[in-house]
């Protein structure tokens, strides 16, 4: 068969959505239950404040496992919404310097990853 | 090529910029990508409060106590909404992404959505489990 | 029975007259037997017989009655006055479409997409006529019976902003087609479709709005067809990955 028209581009995108939809499960799954925890009951004294002591916490995020979900945790959900961002800025009409807007929404959940991971391996 | 006669002139309408307010499918849709929104605002939360950590437990407490305040407890309710709100419509759309067939019968979308209620329903019981234990 | 009258605002272009299209508003005898198209056809023979619009089979089979009812993409000959009666009903052109005139729109790029995706069964090795056709189980056909129901009315890229926000979008129904060949037991053209589901224009053009599975009136799906392609590109680029071509 040779109707070859010019051969489409592979996207690369399969590589960002395949984080975004990582991230999206697991902040489907459970960021909920640790908004509540963290930002809801415990600051109102429902759930006692011994519960994230800073022996309790400190004990977990440094130990191998405590330091890997604790990782997951806080950077996984940033590659899911920088993306939804990215791509909601083309949504709104902010046509303008789309390269750019790719490098700082992705380039600001890969900082804040290596922040959380450079944090962790401190600690360990 | 159109014969010079042609009386042809295709009108190209413009979308307007707030297209996703003249339709509640769309504006539901832009409050779904919004949501992620909030949720980068919380986990940048949980970023600081891991820096917080690494510094002692004085600097850990104060994290602590800086989530009490009314605005912060505000801002955590509005996110649980949201939260809440990405994870509804993420088991909404969870079938089409899924093609599993049975039997020569496509898995009906009502068993894979309810699938995924019953696992959000045991990590949040089991999250708050650990939690308190 | 009764007197009664309803409205119909319509958006009309004359392209021989107008620069930009405006609003004509027609005020027709109520039925509520009467669907849109059939009040069109009455405005037509009785009313006012400049105004152009498409229609064939009346059943919703030929889909080239595809207009905006009050914003929302339909089949004018499957919408009836009674679900709106005693409201004004406006009607347009389709959504994202250029306005030939009046409702008719120029919907070169939409076949122009169908085309693309090679509409057509590619058989892994050709046979002869004697050699009899290519069978097929009920089980087999069952995987893309949804995707052949399309019967191209192009509502669905009325509904789907992203091709609104960029043409270049294969879009929601060719990217169905697609489906409904690649999962055809009797073809074998996947690998050369797959092509065009990686690229950007491809189905990662999609932001998952799912406003087309919503509006298509022969029950489509064409945002699973999508999501469903979306799993196979990750699978495609990571085999790509390891076997360059
Ligand atoms: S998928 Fe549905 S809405 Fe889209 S062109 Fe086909 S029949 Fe029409
Ligand atoms: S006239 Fe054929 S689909 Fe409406």
């Amino acid at each position: 068969m040779s109707h070859q028209t010019s051969q489409p581009k592979r996207s690369h995108e399969p590589v960002f959505w395949g984080l975004f939809g990582a991230g999206g499960m697991l902040t489907a799954f459970l960021t909920p239950v640790m908004i509540l925890i963290t930002g809801i009951l415990i600051p109102l004294g429902i759930i006692d404040s011994d519960a994230l002591s800073y022996e309790r916490v400190h004990g977990f995020a440094t130990s191998w496992y405590g330091a890997a979900i604790l990782l997951v945790l806080i950077a996984l959900p940033l590659w899911h919404t920088l993306h939804r961002i990215f791509h909601g800025l083309h949504d709104i009409g902010v046509h303008r310097g789309r390269d750019w807007q790719q490098v700082i929404c992705y380039g600001f959940a890969f900082a804040v990853s290596v922040f959380c991971f450079t944090l962790l391996i401190q600690m360990l | 090529m159109q014969p010079h006669s042609s009386k042809r002139k295709p009108y190209q309408r413009e979308l307007p910029v707030d297209w996703w307010l003249k339709h509640a499918f769309y504006t539901k849709y832009m409050i779904r990508e919004g949501t992620s929104i909030a949720i980068t605002i919380y986990s940048c939360i949980l970023a600081w409060g891991l820096l917080r950590l690494s510094q002692g437990e004085q600097a850990w407490q104060g994290w602590l106590e800086a989530l009490q305040h009314p605005i912060a407890i505000l801002f955590h309710v509005l996110a649980l909404g949201l939260a809440l709100y990405h994870t509804i419509t993420w088991f909404d759309l969870a079938p089409k992404a899924a093609d599993i067939w049975l039997k020569g019968k496509k898995l009906e979308d009502k068993v894979i959505v309810m699938a995924h209620y019953v696992g959000f329903a045991l990590a949040t019981i089991a999250a708050l489990i650990i939690i308190t234990y | 029975m009764t007197n009664s009258t309803i409205d119909i605002d319509i958006l009309r272009y004359r392209p021989e007259q107008d620069n930009a299209p405006f609003v004509q508003t027609y005020r027709i005898p109520y039925d509520e037997e009467m669907s849109m198209l059939e009040a069109l056809q009455y405005i037509k023979d009785e009313v006012d017989g400049t105004l152009s619009f498409r229609w064939s089979c009346r059943m919703a089979i030929c889909g080239s009655c595809g207009m905006m009812i009050d914003g929302v993409p339909k089949l004018g000959c499957k919408a009836f006055l009674r679900d709106y009666y005693p409201n004004k009903i406006k009607l347009e052109p389709l959504a994202n479409f250029p306005i030939e005139r009046d409702l008719v729109v120029v919907m070169d790029d939409f076949i122009t997409k169908l085309e693309s995706i090679k509409p057509y069964i590619i058989p892994a090795e050709e046979k002869s006529l004697e050699q009899g056709e290519y069978i097929q189980t009920p089980e087999q056909m069952a995987k893309y019976k949804q995707f052949s129901m399309c019967i191209n009315c192009g509502l669905c890229y009325a509904a789907c902003p992203q091709y609104a926000l960029n043409t270049e979008f294969t879009g929601p129904a060719a990217l169905a087609l697609l489906a409904r060949y690649n999962r055809d037991s009797r073809d074998a053209g996947s690998a050369e479709r797959m092509a065009i589901v990686n690229a950007e224009e491809g189905v990662w053009g999609c932001t998952f709005v799912g406003y087309c599975s919503k509006v298509c009136p022969k029950g489509v799906d064409p945002a699973a067809a999508i999501q469903l392609f979306k799993v196979e590109s990750a699978k495609d680029y990571l085999i790509g990955m390891f076997k360059p071509e």
